[in-house]
């Protein structure tokens, strides 16, 4: 790990103030040939940039720490929507009652990110704008695409871990787990500018498809703090459901991931379901075909397989995963069927 | 030789507790103790004694090599290939000695040398240097200039043995023999990458298989699993005018010793070999290695302590691994089960080392009079294997125990009753009895299959590994004049709990308790120790501690027979009291006894003897005992056969080892066996960029092995088998505990869903494929 200074800045203006470029903009500055510290980025938990600096693919000269910021880590009911401050860590968004209550899926899906260690550390923040798994990307060795070098190594390489859906540019899986319940779910995110300015969009369209943009993953500008994740308050008649299938039961990330969202009339019959997928994509995946299937169908085994199969709608998988394929039929199966029958 | 007058006889106990336990006649150097009775007779050996340095490991206060600090300590970097093939032309150490941080800086590629100017993997080192800080080492490494010719190169196995593969190694360069762990035959031909075979031959297979009724054959492959060692390796190396002092991660300080004054044309007296605290070796600590070498020679260079700790990556790249292999096994038997011939043909690749063998389970576990083995070894541009838990046999295992299942269904035969047919060890036998029972493996085998996609199956295999014991090993026990009790060895206490053993050994002698004793060890200034690989360090180093200790007693009953009135030879040593006979009125207290002492401490040091029945098998320094560790473990499992994803949520091992010294720590063992079989067999796997050769997962994250969630609920049993072989009669247990894991897995697979996994890791990418669910039709459109 290379030197670096630390400030932990008070409040959001001076965070932002000093925020000049963000780790995505840092880790392309950073060539192979200058390793020349590059920029200042905001750290929350700490768990992704700590890892990108031992690795040395991310070399800061400066670290701002936003933990001393008062006020990024509540949780709150508003109008029409709970908002959750960015900086609340993965346990306590678990913990909370209301998300427990309302969002039982994202509950679910926190529980199994990571390990207690980590979520006792990292943020929701944080684990919306952390940096993609590829084993390529994560290697000094490697001056992929989306560090701003030439090629992808992946998609003529070892790809078993990588997408196979919208993967022609770059083959990444979007490494947040809890993204695929928040764009399921209609999260929007709050992002605040230096003259605490605020924009809001939604989640999905925060996120950024390699086709925009291969040297990043969402919209976050420099000067930019994400300061918190809004949730529409569910309507009583949403169940939902998320099933995630790793390799290992825990500490583990998932070879895919899937949130459903029902919504059912009082005859049982679906109004409109929503589906995302993680891990198969470069984004959150909403096959939108497979949720079309959904509306107006009492939720049974039948009109769960056969939504399932219409998700796979598309798919191009790589020399090494089309094991993925039957495992987002399975997953995908089991969710929808979870979320209309919860156990 | 009944007439030798240095023996006398004694009868030993000998059989297993609780089937058919007897006793033994054998002639015995005058100079051991007296036979010890078995376990329930016994005070402190074979009690579940805690660890004795437990709570420094908990709280950190044990001492790694990592947490030396010398006065005035350099801190050293290798330069590591990042090209799997290369010519090196020029190495360029000027920049980097400019940098005012820099004390020393060596070249270990030298341009014009046939055989080290090249580089043949990723990681290989090219040179290395020492600076006064981390970080200053850092930058300067990032100043030292090569010159390269990048030549062709070829990581995977099946690649290298085509004709138009390029060669890892010219000929007269390649590696003859290997220098550590399993041995590797030296002087085989060498064709391309591929060196060998090994041939092994009884008998006539062609024979054997004409007159077998049913005949099974398979084809099976077990990709590289790294050590995964806690702590990485480590060394801080202090080279002095009057000699070498060596702080180091290790599993054997005197064979470091040895290589260190070999490697530096030091004589032995001027070098001492330290080790404390060690977080895990499992074959890849056995030797100095390259980068301990490195860290000397920097340490002459400046005159200055060095030290070198490897990185996680520097780890999993370039510190030694299990390799990988394939193998081809056909096996014929008879209707009523006897083999009739075995038919093993295999090869296996250590990257640029040798040492791939799939080991003996073919060869030795089962009866059966036509046996024939072909090995090759394919050199590939990968970093080199070395000995891991059991080499040899873990892969070997996987494919004779999942045969010899396959075997069994064709032949209408249980699994157990099969073995019960063919394997002519009365040792597993018992084991095989006692495990069925416990397992309730008869019905559970019954229960047939449940609807919906999670299947459940049970799996059985068996283990054979030598009982190894090493000769020169060597342990000083003192008595002070206050009553504390020193055990003094080189031997090393590599996490297995050595150090708990040898305060127990000692205790059961002087009628101590295990915490009454100070054991000092892991540091060549105490009498040699025996090096902690091949499961020998118990069977070699406690018989010399209780023989040096009972020595030590005899002296100081000498003390006390006038002070009791009694003969010495009256007396007893028990509950912290020398005592005349059984009368307790003739009893002095044990500290009091030695207050007496005409000197401040007497000790004795003692040496293994051999075997006292004799060894199996000698080599130089080693040796293996008559019979070999046995071992056999019955898995269930469940498999979702639409995800492939496999969960193991029991497994039950029963062991041997001989006399079981702490039962404790031995469940222990066995746990961390069964954890890293079931891990080999479902998830490692070092991933190799076949485009650029470079390890793809080199951390513990994205290389995968078994977690907290991933382990099944683990029952250990353990016999108490005595062998009336020595003053303890102990074996070891490591190696064992890990050979039966995966294929009882594999097995317990195939009884769930009846379908045959013959690659490890079982990863639901391999198992949907075995299962040929492939993805639906509309997918591909
Ligand atoms: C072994 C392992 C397993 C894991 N498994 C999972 C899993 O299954 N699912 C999953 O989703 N995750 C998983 N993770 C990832 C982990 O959850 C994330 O690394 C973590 O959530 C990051 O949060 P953090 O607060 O530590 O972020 P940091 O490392 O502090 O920051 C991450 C990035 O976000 C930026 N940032 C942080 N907060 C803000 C803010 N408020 N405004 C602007 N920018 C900000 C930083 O600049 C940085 O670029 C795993 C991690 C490990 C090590
Ligand atoms: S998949 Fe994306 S991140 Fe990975 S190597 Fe290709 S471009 Fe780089």
């Amino acid at each position: 790990m290379k030197r670096f200074a630390w400030t932990q800045p008070t409040s959001l203006a001076s965070a932002a103030a000093f925020a000049e470029t963000t780790v995505a903009d840092a880790m392309v500055a950073l060539r192979p040939d200058t390793h020349a510290g590059h920029g200042a980025v905001l750290q929350a938990g700490g768990i992704d940039n700590l890892d990108l600096m031992k690795e040395e693919l991310l070399q800061p000269n400066l670290v701002i720490s936003l933990r001393a910021i008062p006020g990024l880590d509540k949780i709150e009911k508003q109008e029409a929507s709970w908002r959750i401050g960015a900086g609340t860590t993965l346990m306590a968004v678990a913990g909370h009652p209301a998300v427990q209550a309302r969002f039982p899926a994202l509950a679910t899906c926190l529980n199994q990110s990571g390990s207690p260690q980590i979520r006792a550390v990292a943020t929701l923040g944080g684990n919306l704008l952390q940096r993609p798994r590829c084993w390529y990307f994560r290697s000094i060795a490697f001056d992929c695409l989306r560090k701003g070098g030439g090629h992808c190594f992946a998609i003529l390489g070892e790809n078993a871990y990588h997408a196979v859906f919208d993967n022609e540019v770059c083959a990444i899986v979007h490494p947040s787990s809890v993204a695929t319940v928040l764009v399921a779910l209609g999260a929007s995110v709050e992002l605040t500018g230096p003259n605490g300015a605020t924009r809001r969009l939604l989640l999905e369209d925060f996120l950024v498809r390699p086709k925009q943009n291969v040297r990043r993953e969402n919209d976050l500008q420099p000067r930019e703090i994400l300061t918190a994740i809004l949730l529409p308050n569910p309507s009583a008649s949403v169940r939902m459901a998320y099933l995630r299938l790793g390799e290992k039961q825990a500490f583990d990330w998932p070879l895919v991931d899937a949130a459903v969202i029902l919504e059912l009339d009082a005859s049982s019959v679906c109004r409109q379901g929503v589906i995302c997928l993680g891990a198969v994509a470069p984004t959150p995946y909403r096959p939108r075909a497979a949720e079309a299937t959904l509306a107006g169908k009492v939720i049974d085994v039948p009109t769960a397989r056969s939504a399932a199969r219409t998700a796979l709608d598309g798919a191009m998988p790589l020399a090494h995963n089309e094991f993925k394929l039957p495992l987002i039929e399975t997953v995908l199966r089991r969710a929808i069927l979870r979320a209309a029958n919860p156990v | 030789m009944t007439g030798d007058p240095g023996k006398r006889g004694e009868r030993l106990p000998f059989g297993i507790m609780g089937a058919g336990l007897a006793t033994i006649e054998r002639r015995i150097p005058n100079e051991e103790p007296p036979p010890l009775p078995p376990n329930p007779d016994l005070r402190v050996i074979g009690r579940n004694v805690p660890r004795q340095n437990g709570r420094e490991k908990v709280t950190g206060a044990i001492r790694y090599t990592g947490d030396i600090a010398l006065q005035g300590m350099l801190h050293a970097r290798i330069l590591r290939s990042t090209v799997p093939s290369a010519r090196v032309l020029n190495v360029d150490l000027e920049a980097a000695l400019c940098h005012l941080g820099v004390r020393a800086a060596i070249t270990l590629a030298h341009p014009g040398n046939r055989v080290t100017e090249y580089v043949r993997y990723v990681g290989m080192p090219i040179a290395a240097l020492a600076a006064v800080s981390p970080e200053a080492a850092a930058e300067a490494l990032a100043l030292i200039r090569i010159d390269m010719q990048k030549l062709p190169f070829v990581t995977d196995m099946d690649g290298a043995q085509t004709a138009s593969a390029p060669h890892v190694f010219a000929p007269d360069v390649a590696p003859n023999g290997h220098p550590s762990g399993f041995p590797a035959p030296a002087d085989l031909p060498l064709r391309g990458n591929v060196r060998g075979p090994t041939v092994e031959r009884r008998g006539d297979v062609g024979y054997g298989f004409s007159t077998a009724d049913v005949i099974v054959e398979g084809k099976y492959r077990t990709h590289v699993q790294t050590h995964c060692c806690m702590e990485t390796h480590g060394i801080v190396a202090d080279w002095r005018d009057d000699g070498l002092t060596v702080y180091i991660s290790t599993q054997f300080t005197a064979g470091i010793r040895r290589e260190l004054a070999d490697a530096f044309g030091l004589r032995l007296a001027q070098v001492r070999v330290i080790v404390d605290g060690m977080g895990g070796g499992f074959g890849s600590k056995s030797t100095l290695g390259r980068y301990g070498w490195i860290a000397v020679a920097l340490s002459r260079e400046a005159h200055a302590p060095v030290r070198l700790i490897l990185s996680r990556a520097e780890e999993q790249v370039d510190s030694g691994n299990r390799p990988e292999t394939s193998q081809q096994l056909k096996i014929g038997a008879r209707r009523d089960g006897t083999l009739t011939a075995i038919a093993l043909s295999s090869c296996g690749s250590a990257g640029v080392g040798l040492g791939a063998g799939v080991g003996d389970m073919a060869s030795s576990l089962y009866t059966c009079p036509n046996f024939e083995s072909t090995h090759t070894d394919v050199f590939v541009n990968a970093g080199p294997g070395c000995a891991m838990r059991a080499p040899g046999n873990v892969p070997g295992a996987f494919s004779l125990e999942q045969s010899i299942d396959e075997l069994a269904e064709q032949l209408g035969f249980d699994p157990l009753a099969l073995r019960d047919r063919i394997d002519p060890s009365p040792v597993r036998r018992e084991e095989r009895r006692i495990g069925a029972l416990r397992f309730d493996w008869h019905r559970k085998r019954r229960r047939t299959g449940a609807p919906g996609p999670i299947k459940r199956g049970v799996g059985v295999a068996q283990s054979h590994w030598g009982a190894y014991v090493q000769l020169d090993s060597a342990c000083e026990v003192r008595l002070m004049r206050d009553g504390s009790v020193e055990v003094l060895s080189g031997v090393q206490d590599i996490g297995t709990g050595i150090t708990t053993v040898l305060a127990q050994t000692v205790a059961e002698v002087f009628g101590l308790e295990a915490r009454d004793i100070v054991v000092r060890i892991g540091d060549t200034d105490f009498p040699a120790g025996p090096p902690s690989y091949g499961s020998r360090t118990t069977a070699s180093i406690t018989p010399p501690a209780r023989t040096a200790a009972w020595h030590v007693l005899q002296a100081l009953f000498r003390a006390a027979g006038p002070l009791l009135g009694t003969m010495p030879a009256k007396l007893v040593a028990r509950d912290g009291f020398i005592m005349a006979g059984h009368d307790p009125a003739k009893r002095l207290r044990f500290s009091d006894v030695c207050a007496d002492l005409r000197t401040d401490s007497i000790s004795a040091i003692a040496s293994r003897q051999d075997d006292y029945g004799g060894f199996g098998r000698q080599y130089g320094n080693a040796a293996t005992a008559q019979r070999d560790l046995g071992g056999v473990q019955f898995a269930e499992v469940t498999v979702d056969t639409e995800t492939g994803v496999i969960f193991v949520e029991r497994v039950l091992a029963v062991h041997d080892c001989g006399r079981p010294m702490n039962p404790l720590q031995i469940e222990s063992q066995v746990h961390g066996g069964v954890l890293m079989g079931l891990s080999f067999a479902l998830f490692e796997h070092r991933v190799l960029d076949p485009r650029t050769g470079h390890v793809l997962n080199p951390n513990l994250e994205a290389y995968k092995f078994a977690g907290a969630r991933d382990a099944p609920a683990i029952e250990v049993i353990v016999l108490q088998n005595y062998q009336a072989s020595s003053a303890t009669d102990a074996y070891g247990i490591a190696e064992p505990s890990i050979i039966p894991t995966a294929p009882a897995i594999a097995n317990a697979v195939y009884n769930a869903t009846g379908v045959r996994l013959r690659t490890t890791p079982m990863t639901p990418a391999v198992v949907l494929s075995a299962l040929g669910r492939r993805p639906k039709a509309e997918a591909s459109s």
